[in-house]
């Protein structure tokens, strides 16, 4: 896939909580259009990584520029233009249990535009369509499984058309078929929609379906440890932890 | 010695004698079995401080994670005593297990009882906490009021289904309960105050004082209590859950405020609907009032002109402009406590114990300073 000039630039990027540092230093950049994943096991500040790269949390350090605005800084008019540029699928869904799935996704189109109501629904309903929910539309959220909740998610974080989609986990707590299909919806948003991908993953098998690139987080460097195409970590990587994540095999200090 | 704790598992102990202490373990270990005979073991062992423990275990005939344990302690124990404890005719396949859960794995085991915490430092960590928990409340207090001067400025920026909904939940559902309690509060009332009047004649001023004490403390206190419990809890759970399934962090990075989006309506609705229940509730106090004296032998025309005698307009605005500010404190405390909810589920309980424990204690206070100011009004 073609890549062109960074969307996001983390830079110096320091968390801490609680005065702990849990991620150190870390920079890199998401250039417009490719599908990044960041990776890395259980509690090495994956998903903190990401409620940083969206302004949820302020970092102890260093900045996180998108498209060129200061995600933690922006303030008034910049900020709501800021997020209108990104959407978030979060790892629950968090899809609001007291609307329908159509509301849902209406939601931000009633708040952010002038659009009359019958064009808003048909927006949405077009939405939530694409990501293969047609028909499901005056569902509550508590009536759909964990993968089309997943589905609705990404369908009301596309419902403004943002040119980044942040994923918190897409796979996780799915079987291998609806993950499998998660994935080809994604990779299939990136081709027709350019959409620019954020993705938090730890799933070894829709990694190497999706990910244009990917860089690999670990608690022990409390960084990065990897960065490049999958498969070039896979099979070129000297680092022994990044070989053993992706043979799955466990760590040496600690056996199974 | 021998003690015989059941028929699954027993303990035979013989010594100490010359630095050597013979232990013998048979029967079932397991989890219910190993019980009852830990105490004893670990307690002869850590007492006889010998050089050598011999254990017996041929006669063990089954033994699961719980039996592997006591001979870890017992182990462990030993290696405090500098000693040592050679296990006898223990069974492969049990030895094999104990070989496993004897490998360190990790910090399984090596967790040290957590450093005492030094009164001083708990102090200083509690200041640490009223100062944040005071510096959200302000910063919330700020929000709230931008986001409702914004909200008045543009009523079309108001969610106003959500805020019917909530006003139809907090207002119109809590009228039964809100009725009867006032209802019962007036009717105790007056049947005291008429049992202490009784002994002076002066039984009819029993509708001057539940006049008086209904619409200016009981009727807007009575009501702020039940919509605390009832209403302010239900904010704090609905928010709280939110905030747990990552909808309040949804709603942010969708550009929604959580204030404008959630707290306006609720505070709105709140505001309304507490007066509006507080005239019931005076209504209702009244009426109680009135069926006791009714009951003492006063005819009702009576009881309402020594009513009407005895309050004003003032009492009646009085009680009514409280049940405004009670309503604010409400709603405005069960969204900030829902707001302020950590993670899991047990967040969310304490959010909703937090919300109606310091929504009464406002409630209290407000109606303190609400004394202070109508006494200095209107003497």
């Amino acid at each position: 896939m073609a890549t062109g000039a960074a969307m996001i630039r983390v830079d110096g990027f320091t968390a801490a909580y609680n005065g702990r540092v849990i991620l150190d230093r870390l920079s890199f950049e998401v250039y417009r259009g490719e599908v990044f994943v960041i990776l890395g096991g259980s509690g090495c500040g994956k998903s903190t990584l990401l409620k940083h790269m969206i302004g949820l949390y302020a970092p102890a350090e260093g900045t996180i520029l998108m498209d060129g605005c200061n995600v933690t800084t922006a303030q008034g008019q910049e900020r709501q233009q800021l997020l209108r540029k990104f959407g978030v699928m979060y790892q629950s869904g968090a899809l609001f249990g007291s609307m329908t799935v159509l509301d849902n996704v209406c939601l931000p189109l009633q708040e952010f535009t002038n659009l009359p109501p019958d064009a808003i629904r048909l927006i949405a309903s077009m939405k939530l369509q694409r990501v293969g929910l047609g028909g499901c539309d005056d569902h509550m959220p508590a009536e759909l499984s964990g993968g089309m909740q997943k589905r609705a998610a990404i369908a009301r974080a596309m419902a403004l058309d943002p040119e980044v989609l942040f994923l918190d986990e897409p796979s996780a707590g799915l079987d291998p078929i609806t993950s499998a299909e998660l994935d080809d919806l994604i990779v299939s948003l990136a081709r027709s929609l350019k959409i620019t991908f954020v993705i938090v993953s730890h799933e070894l098998a829709s990694i190497f379906a999706i990910a244009d690139r990917v860089i690999m987080l670990d608690k022990s460097v409390k960084g990065i440890v990897a960065t490049g195409k999958p498969q070039e970590l896979r099979d070129r990587s000297e680092n022994p932890w990044v070989r053993q994540f992706f043979a799955r095999q466990p760590s040496p200090d600690n056996p199974a | 010695m021998e003690s015989q704790f059941s028929n699954a598992a027993s303990l035979r102990s013989d010594g100490p004698r010359n630095g050597l202490l013979n232990l013998a373990i048979a029967g079932r270990l397991d989890a219910d079995s190993t019980g009852r005979i830990w105490r004893e073991s670990t307690r002869l062992v850590a007492a006889a401080r010998a050089a050598t423990v011999n254990l017996d275990a041929s006669a063990i005939d089954y033994c699961d994670g719980s039996g592997i344990a006591l001979l870890i302690q017992l182990r462990r124990l030993q290696q405090q005593n500098r000693g040592k404890l050679e296990i006898h005719g223990l069974r492969p396949e049990f030895q094999e297990l104990l070989d496993d859960w004897s490998q360190q794995r990790g910090e399984t085991g090596q967790s040290k009882p957590k450093a005492r915490v030094q009164l001083v430092e708990e102090m200083g960590r509690d200041a640490v906490q009223i100062w944040q928990d005071a510096h959200e409340l302000i910063s919330f207090v700020g929000e709230l009021g931008l986001a409702m001067v914004k909200a008045a400025r543009h009523p079309k920026t108001i969610r106003w289904r959500d805020t019917l909904l909530i006003a139809e939940e907090v207002g119109v559902n809590a009228l039964p309960i809100v009725a009867l309690l006032s209802f019962l509060v007036g009717v105790i009332m007056a049947f005291q105050a008429a049992v202490a009047l009784r002994q002076f004649g002066a039984e009819i001023f029993v509708a001057n004082m539940i006049g008086l004490s209904v619409l200016r403390e009981m009727g807007p206190l009575m009501t702020a209590i039940i919509l605390a419990g009832r209403s302010g809890s239900a904010f704090a759970a609905e928010i709280g859950t939110m905030k747990v399934r990552e909808e309040i962090d949804a709603l942010k990075t969708m550009g929604l405020e959580p204030v404008r989006f959630l707290v306006v309506p609720r505070v709105l609705a709140g505001v309304v609907m507490t007066p509006v229940l507080t005239v019931f509730a005076d209504l209702l106090g009244v009426m109680g009032g009135s069926v006791v004296m009714m009951s003492l032998g006063f005819p009702l025309i009576t009881f309402f002109n020594q009513l009407q005698s005895a309050v004003s307009y003032g009492s009646l605005v009085g009680g009514l402009v409280k049940a405004f500010a009670f309503g604010i404190l409400i709603a405005a405390i069960g969204c900030l406590r829902g707001l302020q909810t950590q993670t899991g589920a047990s967040a969310v309980g304490l959010s909703t114990t937090h919300a109606v424990v310091s929504g009464i204690i406002l409630i209290v206070i407000t109606d303190g300073i609400f004394s202070v100011i109508y006494y200095y009004l209107w003497v």
